[in-house]
C-alpha cells in the first residue's frame, strides 16, 4: 500500500467529481417519473384529444406532470403513445 | 431471468474489481429489486461520479451528449435490474454498460465529426484509473465527516480555500493544514484497508 501517497491519493479523489445536481436528481426521481409516465399513457388511451396534444409535445407533457424530460423518458413516452 | 449482453461483460470485467464494497452493492441492489425508493436514491447516488466520470474523462463526451448518456445508464440500470445475474458485480455492470453507452455514442458523434473521435485504448487507460478512485472514494467515507467534506471541497469539487471556510466557518489559513491532516488520515486509513493488489497493477 505504500505506493499510495498523498499525491496519488489527492489526484484520485479528484478524479470523480460530483455530477451536476440536476441529472442526479432526475435519474433519482426515476421510479416515480416512471409511475407518472404510465399515468400519462392510460389516460393518452383512452382520450384521443389528450393523445395528440401528447405527441404533439412530448416535453409540455412530462413537465406538465412534474417531471424532468429527459431523453431516455421522451423517448419512451413517444415509441408508447405511438404504439 | 433474461441474460443480457451487459451481464456478460459485467463478469468478464468483474473478476479483478471486486471488492469487499461489493458485498453492500448487492444489498443495495436487492433493496432496489424490492422497490424500495430509498434505496434508489442511494444506488444512483453511490455510483453518479462514477458514471460521470467515465462520460467526462474517459471518453470526453461533451455535456450535452454526457447527459444523454448518463441517464440513459439510469435508465437502463431501472430497467434491467432484474437480469443482473450477480448483485455483487453492480460496479463492473454499471461501468461496463457506461462505456459501452459512450463509445455507441462517439461513434454516431464521429460520424458527423470524424476527428472528435477518442481512441477506446486511451479511455480504457482512465476508467482504470476511475476504478482506483472509486475504491478512494470508498475509503473516504470511512473518515470523519469534516475530512470528507474539506476534501472532497477542495480536490474534486474544486473549491478555493475561502469557499471551503466560508462554507465550514473555518479560518482559510487552517484550511491548508486540516487538508494535510485528513489526507493522512486518508492514506493512514487506505494502507490498512485498501485494496492490496492495486499498486502493483498499475
Amino acid at each position: 500500500m505504500s505506493a499510495y501517497d498523498i499525491a496519488q491519493l489527492s489526484r484520485l479523489i479528484g478524479m470523480l467529481p460530483p455530477a451536476p445536481a440536476d441529472w442526479v436528481q432526475a435519474a433519482q426521481e426515476l421510479p416515480r417519473a416512471r409511475r407518472e409516465l404510465d399515468t400519462i399513457v392510460e389516460r393518452a388511451e383512452a382520450d384521443q384529444a389528450f393523445r395528440e396534444g401528447v405527441v404533439a409535445d412530448l416535453e409540455t407533457a412530462l413537465r406538465a406532470e412534474g417531471i424532468e424530460p429527459t431523453r431516455p423518458l421522451l423517448e419512451e413516452l413517444r415509441r408508447r403513445v405511438s404504439e | 431471468m433474461e441474460a443480457s449482453r451487459d451481464d456478460g461483460e459485467a463478469v468478464a470485467l468483474g473478476a479483478d474489481t471486486l471488492s469487499a464494497d461489493a458485498a453492500s452493492d448487492g444489498l443495495l441492489v436487492a433493496r432496489c429489486r424490492t422497490g424500495d425508493e430509498d434505496a434508489w436514491r442511494e444506488l444512483v447516488d453511490r455510483f453518479s461520479r462514477y458514471v460521470y466520470a467515465i462520460c467526462v474523462q474517459a471518453f470526453r463526451l461533451p455535456e450535452h451528449d454526457a447527459e444523454d448518456v448518463y441517464q440513459e445508464v439510469f435508465a437502463r440500470v431501472y430497467e434491467k435490474l432484474d437480469t443482473l445475474r450477480e448483485d455483487d458485480a453492480f460496479r463492473p455492470w454499471i461501468g461496463q454498460l457506461t462505456r459501452r453507452l459512450c463509445i455507441d455514442r462517439k461513434r454516431s458523434g464521429s460520424r458527423e465529426e470524424p476527428a472528435d473521435a477518442v481512441p477506446e485504448t486511451a479511455a480504457d487507460d482512465v476508467l482504470g484509473e476511475l476504478e482506483e478512485a472509486f475504491d478512494v472514494h470508498e475509503a473516504l467515507a470511512a473518515l470523519p465527516d469534516n475530512c470528507q467534506e474539506i476534501l472532497d471541497r477542495f480536490f474534486a469539487r474544486d473549491e478555493s480555500y475561502r469557499t471551503i471556510g466560508d462554507a465550514l466557518e473555518l479560518p482559510a489559513g487552517t484550511i491548508a493544514s486540516r487538508i494535510s491532516r485528513c489526507l493522512t488520515k486518508l492514506r493512514d486509513h487506505w494502507e490498512e484497508t485498501g485494496p492490496s493488489t492495486r499498486p502493483e497493477s498499475r
